[in-house]
């Protein structure tokens, strides 16, 4: 009985340091593809269309949400200790800092990434990804590499359309709606608002690019045999890419502050 | 049949492989003659497309090794094997055409990514697959949009464009109904005395296959049973292809076995 549990224990814990070990190599070995020519600038552009421009509709509308929703909670709050003015400040750092990236990569994982595992994964179970092996075309390079490359050129310009439309979204219902004076949202948010706030927030959103493709190319690329198979890997994907992303962003904030 | 057996072109020697825990293949010994149609058959799941992605280094042994024209690819690395697959082509069961690209566009991807022909030239060559497999006028469809028989033409003409020495035929004939089968078997047939390739084919269409293969292979229990030309195949001894291979002709045995039966009970 207690046998059983610690051997079950044990073989978990090996698989689980096997599979970081082999989505480590997956990451590194598509690196290594990118670097090497042919470079796959179509299929780069054609994945940055699919990633990026076809994200925006759902980023702009939870920008504007977001923003408008933290304009509503700080004023409400800032209102108590007679600090309305201060509102522009309490929205831009929450979304630069963190909303902006943390959200946008949430949206972007549940948009495009699962549709990168799908994809993935019905080429894995039709052998196409065989068939571009048995042409001597490497899938990694094929495939892979221009959907890595893509997210993490891509995921800092939606970080950013993100910030604005959320910025712009606070000043609506803090300035339009609630009477905050416009001059005071915009001049605390310039006085609070650093550089280093923006750069973090893009290094952020860049390494969530890297997560996001990473994970979701990696459980399509190892999909098993069967559409439910394909099922489970589009659920782990998504699951495993936004806790990964929950988590780094943590350890990347406390360097970053 | 010849007399005379041509020169081997894949040799495996004691491959074995085990996946997923279930030892598969057990020691498989295989010549493949060059030149010729050769048909490996065997149960469903008794690892036969296992087999074939053996030969193209799809998957690596754990035991035993694969000749292609003498050298080892189970030991080459990525680039070297590379190299040699450029001798082969493969036709999948679903025939894996790639879905974000048309059938033109399919049947010109191996030439725009392994050759510098013009883009002319590359039209020219596709055209003239496309009309070898009787596709005509349907390169501008998108898999999806073609039947199963059109997908399998459209996947044997990606396979021919490069003008393989070898092409590894995965079931080429699951999945459509008996008279498309036939035509598969001879547009395959007639494509492999018009190019002259080596032809490997994974198959369970017992008899259909006996009428166009050269060389007929068992995979039984996870070695080769037994291998020879289709007449000479057909009259073994062996037990247990006999009983494979009755199978073929069942209905009368079954009809005369089961009708005494009803009646005793």
């Amino acid at each position: 009985m207690v046998t059983t549990a610690v051997a079950g224990v044990g073989r978990r814990s090996l698989w689980l340091v096997g599979e970081m070990g082999r989505m480590m190599i997956f990451l590194i070995s598509t690196v290594a593809w990118m670097v090497r020519p042919p470079f796959r600038v179509m299929q780069v552009l054609k994945q940055i269309h699919f990633i990026g421009v076809k994200s925006l509709f759902v980023i702009v509308l939870t920008g504007a949400f977001t923003g408008m929703v933290l304009g509503l909670q700080g004023y409400y709050s800032l209102r108590k200790f007679g600090a309305e003015g201060l509102l522009g400040s309490a929205v831009a750092l929450s979304i630069i800092r963190e909303l902006g990236p943390v959200l946008s990569a949430l949206m972007v994982t549940g948009r495009a990434g699962s549709a990168m595992t799908a994809e993935i994964g019905i080429m894995r179970i039709t052998e196409q990804i065989d068939a571009l092996d048995t042409m001597a075309v490497s899938p990694m390079q094929y495939l892979i590499a221009p959907k890595v490359l893509a997210s993490v050129l891509i995921m800092p310009m939606l970080c950013s359309i993100f910030d604005i439309i959320g910025i712009y979204g606070g000043y609506m219902v803090g300035v339009n709606l609630l009477g905050v004076g416009s001059g005071a949202y915009i001049s605390s948010m310039e006085s609070s608002v650093e550089w280093k706030d923006v750069y973090g927030g893009f290094l952020k959103a860049l390494s969530f690019g890297v997560i996001i493709s990473w994970v979701c190319t990696y459980k399509g690329y190892h999909t098993t045999m069967s559409a439910e198979g394909l099922g489970t890997a589009t659920t782990e994907a998504v699951v495993l890419s936004s806790v990964l992303i929950l988590i780094w962003d943590y350890f990347i904030t406390s360097v970053l502050m | 049949m010849d007399t005379e057996a041509p020169s081997p072109v894949i040799r495996l020697i004691g491959v074995e492989k085990a996946l997923g825990g279930q030892p598969v293949l057990k020691g498989v010994n295989l010549e493949i003659p060059r030149g010729k149609v050769t048909t490996v058959i065997g149960k469903s799941g008794g690892g036969k497309s296992v087999l074939l992605k053996h030969m193209i280094g799809l998957l690596r042994p754990d035991r035993g090794q694969v000749l292609v024209d003498e050298t080892d690819i189970t030991r080459l690395r990525a680039h070297d094997l590379n190299e040699v697959r450029k001798k082969f082509a493969m036709l999948f069961q679903g025939a894996a055409l790639f879905d974000s690209l048309t059938v033109l566009e399919n049947v010109a991807f191996p030439l725009r990514e392994k050759t510098k022909l013009r883009a002319a030239e590359v039209d020219r060559k596709v055209l003239e697959m496309l009309e070898a497999v009787g596709l005509t006028g349907m390169g501008h469809k998108f898999p999806a949009e073609l039947s199963g028989g059109m997908r399998k033409r459209a996947g044997l003409a990606r396979a021919l464009v490069m003008g393989p020495e070898i092409i590894l035929f995965d079931e080429p004939t699951t999945g459509l109904d008996p008279l498309l089968a036939r035509t598969i078997h001879d547009l395959i047939l007639e494509t492999q005395r018009r190019f002259g390739f080596t032809a490997v084919m994974v198959s369970h269409e017992i008899p259909e296959i006996f009428g166009i293969s050269d060389y007929v292979a068992m995979l039984l229990d996870g070695v080769i049973a037994e291998m020879a030309p289709p007449e000479q195949f057909q009259r073994t001894r062996h037990p247990g292809v006999r009983e494979f291979i009755n199978v073929g002709t069942r209905p009368e045995v079954v009809s005369s076995g089961a009708g005494r039966e009803t009646r005793e009970l």
